[in-house]
């Protein structure tokens, strides 16, 4: 098989298993359903996998067809090989493996499991689009494409209005980014007259260092990725969209599509190099998410919701990652935050599933004996997370913070406190879930169940991936391969041309030693601290009426959510009554109106002379007539008035 | 002589039609003149790549006034023409099995209109275009009188007045080119009115553009749109939003521009502006509407004055860009309309608060008036979004404040579309909508071939971008 057929292949695949479960879930059998998706995921990946085996190190670009053409802009359907992209499909279609298998098991009493399908496939395809394409406009399809997709699957159980509500508010907080990613592609368009990826990389190394016009096209391009990667300010429909499956919430809102702002910026690493000021917004806006997040999710009882809050808070940390130029240690975030917190969304969804279907952990407790499985993987993704060697999340983090005490002790200083917060509230949610005694129904403690296999499978896979993921990339110290940076290593060769020593860090030995030492001292701390208030203490976060103070207002998210209602929804609403009462008709129509009081009387006089409707066609007629007539009379006047005048 | 069969066929059967009663063989009629219109303009189509100029047809009409019946196809003729006979013949497809009474004479003053459409798109002669313009709204001001509800007839007169406000403007600028040129050939007068004086070439300007502001319409001559989107029979309100309004824009790129260069020179900004104003004041006041076919009037109102911002802008992507969306948007829009005559027909409401829980009652539907919908929106791979972004693009490189502005639109864009579709089809079933059947047959005919189209030219958009191509260089030298 030609490898261009091959890189086809890996979006064409879940295309085709879209339109098999949407066009044909009525007739197709429900064993056979979760078949054709999984099965579709599984053969993406196959084709990621023998792709990669091809690669040689050099991009490969496959061009379908010029999409648009206009003037002297060609914009191609292109797709891109290369390290950055291979990286993410590995991610995107094995974790979406996963997920698809446990939703044959999660999603298997729901009546609309083929359209879930269906939907789950063309978020595949989608995703695969955003990191496969060669150019700005191709990525921007799978931005908007998954975007749809988390419209839909947010949205699945629409018939609840509040979740209908969610899928809608997370569309159009998308949108808000969109909006900045779209002037950036116009910008970089005019600057570069193209958007495809290697002209505009190569353009843009002979720009220099601090050029305005690549930080205001930067800076756009940040914006669409707060929208999609929920920074500050465009964060709150994240915890929202947990209204959907947590499948989806797994896949789409954890592992992938949340962290295609991060793909984007190491996308277009030359131009972020190229802006120092972009940089160090980016770092300061996901700093600030990072501390936002944590700091909601020490209060949340809603153990989805503590997972949406530690995701937001998490995405902040690969942001400060990229700020301080670490493209690679922000991506290598992205892969092991996919593995852990997919893991932890998906045990999630098993407790869930367990509890019959209620997320409040105040309800829960004492989890630990009843379901093994689900507990032991759930413990392994809060270990991850918190940042204990030898787990995934250690090692990427530790990478992103020892960037981040070379570039700025403050920051560090902040994010290292950041995550004793991420330490402390996992643990609370993981005691609270599974140690202590039951605090649910009879009816719930007599339902306690473990997952079937399809559910537990994916998460013993997830959890092996969190244990092992973090040896791609060990740190400088340890003397071993750096997998992931040598692998990457090619995408920067730009960043190395704007900007002399990329790359390299300049901490010695010790210090590295005693970096690692505070963040995982600081995470242990957390943990005991953690441990002694909801392990051992056993404490139970109290009911919602009981909660007071500030501790009430971070329980309440700060009232964000209500801030940008009194700030941007009530108003818009308001003036957009007051536009279509005051100004539309009484201004625009009251223009005509005056006209057409006169004209009423006459058009009275007319009604009455008119017999039926016929008489309107006539008096058309008539009228047109005479300005045929007026017309013609009128040039043979003017004719002879100019022959007299002669 | 192609041009002209092209012409002739909707107009003799739809006179035929006015005046036959049965309704059995309306139908049928329709149904083959719709096919043979097709097959006609895919044939033309194949002459056209190889020879344009054979389409010509010329002969001398009012010999005294050297005023010629004269129609042929460029590019952009091309698209329009094709546009008016796959978008008539969806209507024509829709309406005849609706329940409105004396179904023949409606089906014939549809393609009555369709011929005038033809006449307007292919005229190559001033006065021609001129009689074309106003001839086509004369069936649909008909079809509105007679098949509108209550209080109809002030709102047909309303729009009545604007229409005529606006052709005596363009009329009268007409004849002032006329005397220069002694010729209505719109060539001709193209060459005349670069050597006239600039203050002359002002005038000339506003003359067309307060006509075809007010087609369009843009802001702020849409006072009669409302009304008569919401309150007109669907196949008026189609032929509207679909086909009419885009007369317009083409008078814009066709007429406006060409003839008055230098005007458009001096004033086009201004009107971008306004236009552009009249982008989100649309969108915005689209937010809280509960009527559906007002949301969609204002919506269409909305996206027509992106497309005379961009059209006005003369570069290529603006120029293309609104040729494109004049396609995308007449699907989009007679797809919108179709579907609120629909949920209208199984319900019994266009309130927005009556409705809700659709999608489980009618899946097919919810997802064929999700994709149209997406297509309004502006989703990439759907024919929406390579018009929005063209036009978009236009108008920042214009001027990046106002493009930004212009941007915000897709957010609003999404705020009232996405309203739209929950409070129709998400949520739980109401009173309304507990009992209804899902589509059949008849609907899927005309909403499959529309969804497919918006997602045919999103994926391939370059088979239309490229015949507008050549038109929008022959513009961009006038700038």
């Amino acid at each position: 098989m030609t490898l261009s057929l091959l890189i086809t292949l890996i979006p064409l695949i879940p295309f085709a298993g879209f339109l098999i479960n949407g066009l044909g879930f009525r007739n197709i059998p429900k064993s056979l359903v979760p078949l054709i998706g999984t099965g579709a995921s599984f053969l993406s990946f196959l084709c990621v996998f023998f792709t990669y085996l091809q690669f040689n190190g050099d991009p490969v670009i496959v061009k379908l067809f010029d999409w648009i053409t206009v003037g002297s802009l060609n914009i191609g359907f292109t797709f891109q090989i290369d390290q950055l992209s291979l990286i993410m499909l590995f991610v995107i279609t094995g974790v979406g493996t996963l997920i698809h298998g446990y939703s044959a098991g999660y999603m298997s009493h729901d009546s609309g499991f083929g359209k879930f399908f269906a939907y789950l496939n063309l978020f595949l395809f989608s995703m695969i689009i955003l990191v496969l394409g060669g150019n700005y406009l191709m990525m921007f399809i799978g931005w908007e494409g998954v975007g749809l997709c988390s419209y839909l699957l947010i949205g699945f159980w629409n018939k609840n209005t509040n979740y209908a509500d969610a899928a809608r508010k997370a569309f159009i907080m998308n949108r808000v980014g969109d909006l900045g990613f779209l002037i950036g592609i116009f910008l970089i368009i005019s600057t570069f007259g193209t958007v495809e990826y290697g002209a505009v990389f190569s353009k843009a190394t002979s720009f220099p260092v601090g050029d305005a016009m690549i930080t205001a096209i930067t800076l756009a391009l940040f914006v669409g990725a707060m929208g999609k990667s929920a920074q500050i300010p465009l964060f709150t429909w994240l915890p929202d969209a947990m209204a959907g499956p947590t499948p989806v919430s797994a896949l789409i809102h954890a592992a992938t599509m949340v962290t295609s702002g991060i793909y984007m910026i190491v996308r277009s690493n030359v131009l972020y190099t190229l802006s120092p000021f972009t940089l160090e917004v980016v770092a300061w806006v996901g700093l600030a998410t990072a501390l936002l997040g944590a700091v909601i999710g020490l209060f949340q009882n809603d153990i989805k919701k503590v997972l949406a809050y530690s995701t937001v808070s998490q995405l902040g940390y690969m942001f400060i990652g990229l700020g301080v130029m670490a493209y690679s240690s922000g991506l290598f975030h992205v892969i092991t935050h996919a593995f852990f917190k997919a893991l932890l969304f998906l045990g999630a969804g098993s407790v869930i599933h367990a509890m019959s279907d209620d997320q409040d952990i105040r309800n829960m407790g004492g989890l630990w004996g009843k379901i093994k499985i689900t507990a032991v993987t759930f413990l392994v993704g809060t270990i991850a997370i918190s940042g204990i060697p030898p787990f995934a999340g250690f090692f990427s983090k530790d990478e992103i913070l020892a960037h981040t005490f070379e570039h700025n002790k403050l920051m560090w200083i902040l994010a290292v406190a950041g995550s004793f917060l991420t330490a402390f509230y996992m643990f609370r949610l993981f005691f609270v879930t599974f140690t202590g005694k039951f605090r649910g129904t009879h009816e719930q403690e007599h339902h306690l169940h473990e997952s079937p296999s399809s559910m537990t499978l994916p998460l013993i896979v997830l959890a092996a991936l969190s244990v092992i993921g973090g040896f791609l990339g060990m740190p400088v110290v340890f003397h071993a391969p750096h997998y992931l940076n040598d692998f990457l290593s090619p995408i920067y060769e730009g960043s190395r041309t704007v900007q002399e020593g990329f790359g390299h860090v300049h901490l010695s030995h010790s210090t590295e030693w005693i970096l690692m030492g505070v963040s995982v001292g600081v995470a242990a701390i957390a943990i005991f601290l953690s441990y002694t208030i909801y392990g051992k203490g056993g404490s139970v976060p109290e009911a919602d009426q009981e909660v007071s103070g500030l501790k009430k207002v971070i329980y309440d998210k700060f009232y964000i959510d209500e801030l940008y209602n009194a700030v941007f929804v009530q108003p818009m609403m308001r003036f957009s009554s007051w536009l279509h009462s005051a100004m539309d008709n009484r201004v625009i129509g009251g223009l005509i109106r005056t006209v057409s009081g006169g004209v009423a009387e006459t058009s009275n006089l007319l009604r009455r002379i008119q017999t039926g409707n016929i008489g309107t066609y006539v008096w058309l007629i008539t009228l047109g007539v005479i300005i045929f007539l007026g017309f013609s009379v009128g040039t043979e006047v003017w004719t002879s008035l100019k022959s007299i005048s002669k | 002589m192609l041009t002209l069969i092209l012409f002739l066929l909707p107009l003799i059967s739809g006179i035929f039609l006015v005046w036959n009663k049965s309704a059995g063989l309306a139908k049928t009629t329709t149904v083959l003149v719709s096919l043979a219109q097709l097959a006609l303009f895919i044939y033309i189509g194949s002459v056209f790549y190889k020879d344009a100029a054979a389409l010509e047809f010329s002969r001398s009409w009012l010999s005294d006034f050297k005023v010629s019946f004269h129609l042929g196809l460029d590019g952009l003729s091309f698209l329009m023409t094709g546009l008016t006979v796959v978008i008539s013949g969806l209507i024509l497809l829709a309406t005849k099995d609706l329940n409105y009474g004396n179904i023949s004479r409606l089906l014939g003053l549809i393609l009555i209109t369709e011929a005038a459409l033809i006449g307007v798109f292919a005229a190559k002669d001033g006065f021609l275009f001129y009689f074309f313009f106003e001839l086509a709204l004369v069936p649909v001001y008909l079809m509105a009188n007679l098949w509108g509800g209550e209080g109809i007839s002030k709102i047909t007169l309303k729009m009545f007045i604007y229409t005529v406000f606006g052709s005596l403007f363009m009329l009268v600028t007409f004849v002032v080119l006329y005397l220069f040129a002694q010729t209505s050939e719109l060539s001709e007068l193209a060459k005349v009115s670069a050597i006239l004086k600039p203050g002359l070439n002002n005038l000339l300007f506003w003359g067309f553009l307060i006509a075809f502001a007010i087609k369009s319409p843009l802001f702020p001559f849409h006072g009669w749109l409302p009304d008569a989107y919401s309150k007109s029979p669907t196949p008026a309100t189609m032929l509207l939003s679909g086909l009419l309004s885009k007369m317009g824009i083409y008078g814009i790129l066709r007429i406006l521009v060409p003839l008055a260069p230098a005007g458009t020179a001096h004033f086009s900004g201004l009107v971008i502006y306004f236009a552009i104003v009249g982008l989100i004041y649309g969108s915005i006041i689209a937010i809280q509407q509960f009527h559906i076919k007002r949301l969609i009037a204002y919506s269409s109102f909305a996206h027509m004055g992106l497309m005379g911002a961009a059209a006005l802008t003369l570069s290529a992507s603006g120029v293309q860009g609104a040729a494109f969306q004049m396609v995308a948007h007449g699907f989009s829009a007679v797809g919108l309309f179709y579907v609120a005559k629909i949920i209208y027909d199984k319900t019994g409401s266009r309130s927005l608060a009556d409705l809700g829980g659709m999608s489980q009652k009618a899946p097919k539907l919810a997802v064929l008036f999700l994709v149209i919908l997406l297509g309004s929106v502006g989703l990439p791979l759907t024919n929406g979004f390579v018009g929005e972004f063209l036009m978009l693009r236009a108008v920042f490189d214009f001027q990046h404040i106002l493009g930004i502005v212009a941007v915000s639109s897709i957010i609003l864009g999404a705020v009232y579309l996405l309203r739209l579709y929950q409070k129709t089809m998400f949520g739980p079933v109401t009173s309304f909508t507990e009992n209804i059947e899902d589509i059949g047959t008849k609907e899927l005919v005309v909403l499959v071939p529309i969804a497919l189209v918006i997602i045919i030219t999103g994926v391939f958009p370059n088979c239309l971008l490229e015949l507008s191509s050549g038109f929008a260089d022959t513009l961009s030298l006038i700038k």
